[in-house]
C-alpha cells in the first residue's frame, strides 16, 4: 500500500447552512426534575450547531437544570453525535477527542490496550464535554483530583463565534473556569487529556460492613491512605440504631498475575422500558433492600476480582432507572463538608435529616482531597455526602435547611446534581470563588448569550 | 476487507466504518467535505482501521467525479473487495412539497446518481476478482407508499427495485450485492423526528450489517424487526392506507 496516497481532487467546501430549527420537546435531566420545553439540536458537526446556541448538553446525566435551555423554547445544542476521537497516542496516554465521546466507548477502546480514565463518575453515561464542564470526581478524588486536573486543552467556541484553544498556557482564566463552569463560558468542542496506565482491565475489590454512622466515617479515612478507590454506600433510612450503616468499598487495579488473563466481557445493560408511576416505589421498599443488602454482605471482609464496569458503574446494570422514580422524579443533593471525619458537623448533617424525614433513598459518602484548578469545580477537602431525594412536598424545605448547615460549615454544593438551591444560598456559599468566575464571563460574553436554567436560578442570568 | 465507503462521516456509514475499523480493516473514506473526512479518518484509525485511512472528494450531487474517485479509493487500497454506499439526502415530505430545488436535489441524489455511482462501483468490483462485495442502503420507505414519505419512498423504491436486479443478475457471477433496508435508526437524520417504538441504535444496526456484508446476504432489515413491520404494512389494503395517517 503506497501510505502517502491521500489523493483530494475536485469537490469544493459544501454550503453551511445551518439545519431547519427542531421541533420544540421536553427536556429534562436525569432527575426528571425540573423539565421545560426547549429545541435540541443534534448533528455530528457540534461546531456547527453550537452556532448561535445558548448552552451545549451531552447526554443529559446531570441531575437536574445545568442542562437545560434558560427559557422555554431557547435552542441548545446536543454534543452526542459528535464523538470522533482524533488522537490516542498508545505510547503516553495522550487522548484528543471530541465532546461528545462518551466514557462507555472510551472505556471499552482503552481498557483492553492498557489505558483508563483517570477519573470516572459513578456513570458511563456521560461525555467528555459533561465530564470537564462539571469537572466530575470519582471514587479516588483523594489520589487524582478531579477529571479536569487531568486535562490538557480545550477548543471552544465562545459565545461571540471565535473559536479557540485554552489551556494553562493559553487563556488560563478562561481555561480554569470552564473547568466546573457548567457550560457557561464557550460551547466545549474537542478536549485533550491525559489518560492512566493500568496494569490489568480488572479490579481487585475488598468490602466491609460497617455498622454505624461515625464508624463509617473512621474507616473512608483509613482506607483513603491505602487504596486509591474507596466509597461507602449508607442507609438513612432506616431509624433506630441501624442508621447509618452500610458498606464500604475499597479497589484498586488488579496487578497481570491476580487478575484473570482474558479482557472483561463487555455487556449490553437491559433498559427499564417505563416510566414507573409515582407511587411505585415506596420508602418500605427501599428500606427492605438497604437491609437485605447490608445483611447479605456478611460480617466478613470479603476480597474479590471485579468487573471493572461492576465496580465503577453498579447502577448502569439497568439503563434508565430514572424511570423508576416515575414522573414526579427525584434529585440528588451533593454537598461536600470540610474539615477532619470526626468532626461533629457530620453528625449534624444526619440530625437535620432525620428532623425533617427526609426520604434519602439512595447515601453515598466519599473522601475528598485537595481543591483543583476550576474556578467553581465542587470538591475540596472534606467528606462528601451524595443524597438521592424523591421530589415531594417537603424537598424545597429539606434542601433549604441542608443548605443552611452547608453554609454554617463552610461546604458547597455540586451543581451538576443542584435543582433546588435558592440563589441567595448559593451566593453565601460561593462568596469568595463567584466573582471571579462571574469576572471571567464578563470578559468573554458580556452580554450573557451563553446561559442556562441553573445559570438563570442562580447566577442571576436574565431568562 | 479493503473497503471504499461513500457517506462514511455521518451517520449510519460512520457506525459501519468503525464496525469495520475495530476489526482491522482498510479504509478508503469518500466524500464531500474535506475537514469532515480528515476527523472521520483520524477517528478510524484511533479505532485500529489497518494502514493509512483513504479519503477522497466526492459528491454525490456531482456525478462526473464518480470514476475519478473511485479510481483513487482503489489505488489507495490497493484492491477493491467492497463498497459501501450509505451517503444520501434526507427531507420530511412537507419540505420536499415546499422545496422544488431540494425536491430535484434528493431525487438526483438518492435515485439517479446513487445508480450512477452504483454501475461504476459495479464495473471495479466485477474487475477485482470474484466475491467482491456491493452493500447500499435504501429504506424501508421504499417498501410501499406511505403518506410521510412519499417523495424520499419513491427515491428509495426505485433505488431497491435496482439492486434487486443487480442481484438477481450478478449472483454468484462475481458480485454479492447485499441492499440495506434501515427501520428508523436514531441518527442525525432521524434526530428532531419523533422516535418511533422499535427504533434502533447505530451501533447495534450497523453490526448487522456488517454480518450481512460478510455473508453476502442480499437484503437486510434493520432493526431486523422491519422486516416484520413491513410485511404488515405491504399486506394492509389500499383502503386502510388511504384513511391513515402512517
Ligand atoms: C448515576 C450517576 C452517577 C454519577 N456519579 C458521579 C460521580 O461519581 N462524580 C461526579 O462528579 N458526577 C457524577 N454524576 C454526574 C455526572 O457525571 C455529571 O452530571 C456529568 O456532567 C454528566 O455528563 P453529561 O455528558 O450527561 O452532561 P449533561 O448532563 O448533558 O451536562 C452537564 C453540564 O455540562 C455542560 N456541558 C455538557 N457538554 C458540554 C459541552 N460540550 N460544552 C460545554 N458544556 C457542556 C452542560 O451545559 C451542563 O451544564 C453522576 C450522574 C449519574 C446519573
Amino acid at each position: 500500500m503506497e501510505p502517502t496516497l491521500r489523493v483530494i481532487h475536485g469537490g469544493k467546501e459544501p454550503a453551511r447552512e445551518l439545519p431547519a430549527e427542531p421541533p420544540p420537546s421536553e427536556l429534562s435531566g436525569w432527575g426528571m426534575y425540573p423539565r421545560v420545553q426547549g429545541r435540541q439540536r443534534l448533528s455530528e458537526n457540534l461546531e456547527r450547531i453550537t452556532e448561535g446556541a445558548t448552552l451545549t448538553r451531552g447526554l443529559g446525566r446531570s441531575y437536574g437544570d445545568a442542562s437545560l435551555p434558560g427559557a422555554p423554547g431557547a435552542t441548545v445544542a446536543g454534543s452526542v453525535l459528535a464523538d470522533r476521537l482524533l488522537a490516542f497516542d498508545r505510547e503516553t496516554g495522550l487522548v484528543r477527542a471530541e465532546a461528545g465521546v462518551t466514557l462507555m466507548r472510551l472505556n471499552r477502546l482503552s481498557l483492553p490496550r492498557g489505558w483508563f480514565v483517570p477519573v470516572t463518575p459513578g456513570t458511563h453515561w456521560v461525555t467528555l464535554g459533561g465530564m470537564v464542564a462539571a469537572d466530575v470526581h470519582g471514587k479516588n478524588h483523594h489520589v487524582a483530583g478531579t477529571f479536569g486536573e487531568h486535562v490538557r486543552s480545550l477548543r471552544l467556541r465562545l459565545a461571540d463565534g471565535r473559536r479557540i484553544e485554552v489551556s494553562d498556557e493559553h487563556e488560563r482564566a478562561l481555561f480554569r473556569a470552564t473547568l466546573g463552569g457548567m457550560g457557561l463560558t464557550g460551547h466545549i468542542l474537542e478536549v485533550t487529556f491525559q489518560m492512566a496506565r493500568v496494569p490489568s482491565p480488572w479490579i481487585w475489590q475488598e468490602s466491609e460492613q460497617v455498622a454505624s454512622f461515625e464508624a463509617i466515617l473512621e474507616r473512608l479515612a483509613d482506607a483513603g491512605r491505602d487504596w486509591p478507590y474507596t466509597v461507602c454506600w449508607n442507609d438513612l433510612l432506616n431509624d433506630g440504631p441501624g442508621l447509618g450503616r452500610g458498606l464500604i468499598v475499597r479497589g484498586r487495579w488488579a496487578e497481570p498475575g491476580e487478575a484473570p488473563a482474558r479482557r472483561p466481557p463487555w455487556r449490553s445493560a437491559p433498559t427499564l422500558p417505563l416510566l414507573l408511576p409515582s407511587w411505585a416505589l415506596q420508602p418500605w421498599m427501599v428500606r427492605v433492600h438497604n437491609l437485605a443488602r447490608y445483611l447479605a454482605h456478611g460480617a466478613r471482609v470479603r476480597h474479590a476480582i471485579a468487573h471493572p464496569e461492576t465496580f465503577f458503574y453498579p447502577l448502569d446494570v439497568v439503563r434508565e432507572w430514572n424511570r423508576l422514580y416515575g414522573r414526579r422524579g427525584f434529585i440528588q443533593y451533593q454537598a461536600v463538608l470540610p474539615g477532619p471525619h470526626d468532626h461533629p458537623r457530620h453528625r449534624q448533617l444526619i440530625a437535620t435529616l432525620r428532623r425533617r424525614r427526609g426520604d434519602v433513598y439512595l447515601c453515598v459518602i466519599k473522601d475528598c482531597g485537595a481543591e483543583g484548578r476550576g474556578l467553581l469545580s465542587f470538591p475540596r477537602p472534606g467528606v462528601s455526602y451524595a443524597l438521592d431525594l424523591p421530589v415531594g412536598r417537603g424537598t424545597q424545605s429539606l434542601v433549604d435547611a441542608l443548605n443552611e448547615l452547608v453554609i454554617a460549615e463552610g461546604g458547597r454544593i455540586y451543581l451538576a446534581k443542584d435543582a433546588l438551591t435558592r440563589a441567595e444560598h448559593f451566593r453565601a456559599m460561593e462568596r469568595d470563588r463567584l466573582p471571579a468566575f462571574q469576572a471571567v464571563r464578563d470578559t468573554w460574553d458580556p452580554e450573557r448569550r451563553l446561559k442556562s436554567a441553573l445559570s438563570v436560578r442562580l447566577f442571576g442570568d436574565a431568562p | 476487507m479493503k473497503v471504499a465507503l461513500l457517506g462514511a462521516s455521518k451517520g449510519m456509514g460512520r457506525a459501519v466504518a468503525r464496525v469495520l475499523a475495530e476489526r482491522g480493516d482498510t479504509l478508503c473514506l469518500l466524500g464531500r467535505d474535506r475537514g469532515e473526512l480528515e476527523r472521520c479518518a483520524a477517528d478510524l484509525a484511533v479505532r485500529g482501521a489497518a494502514g493509512e485511512v483513504g479519503i477522497v472528494a466526492c459528491d454525490l450531487l456531482e456525478p462526473s467525479g464518480f470514476a475519478p474517485a473511485l479510481d483513487a479509493a482503489v489505488r489507495h487500497l490497493g484492491g477493491l473487495d467492497a463498497v459501501v454506499v450509505t451517503a444520501g439526502l434526507f427531507a420530511t415530505q412537507e419540505q420536499l412539497e415546499r422545496d422544488a430545488g431540494l425536491r430535484a436535489r434528493l431525487l438526483a441524489a438518492d435515485f439517479a446518481n446513487t445508480v450512477q455511482f452504483c454501475e461504476l462501483a459495479r464495473e471495479r468490483l466485477m474487475a477485482a476478482g470474484g466475491g467482491r462485495r456491493l452493500c447500499v442502503f435504501s429504506s424501508v420507505a421504499g417498501d410501499r407508499a406511505r403518506k410521510p414519505v412519499i417523495l424520499y419512498g419513491a427515491a428509495k423504491a426505485g433505488l431497491s427495485h435496482y439492486l434487486t436486479g443487480l442481484d438477481h443478475k450478478f449472483a454468484g457471477d462475481g458480485l454479492k450485492v447485499v441492499l440495506v433496508k434501515p427501520g428508523f435508526v436514531k441518527t442525525g437524520m432521524t434526530a428532531g423526528l419523533p422516535t418511533p417504538p422499535f427504533a434502533g441504535e447505530p451501533e447495534a444496526v450497523a453490526r448487522r450489517v456488517v454480518r450481512a456484508l460478510d455473508r453476502g446476504t442480499p437484503v437486510v432489515y434493520a432493526p431486523a424487526i422491519w422486516r416484520w413491520i413491513m410485511l404488515a404494512i405491504r399486506l394492509l389494503p389500499r383502503a386502510v392506507m388511504r384513511r391513515i395517517g402512517f
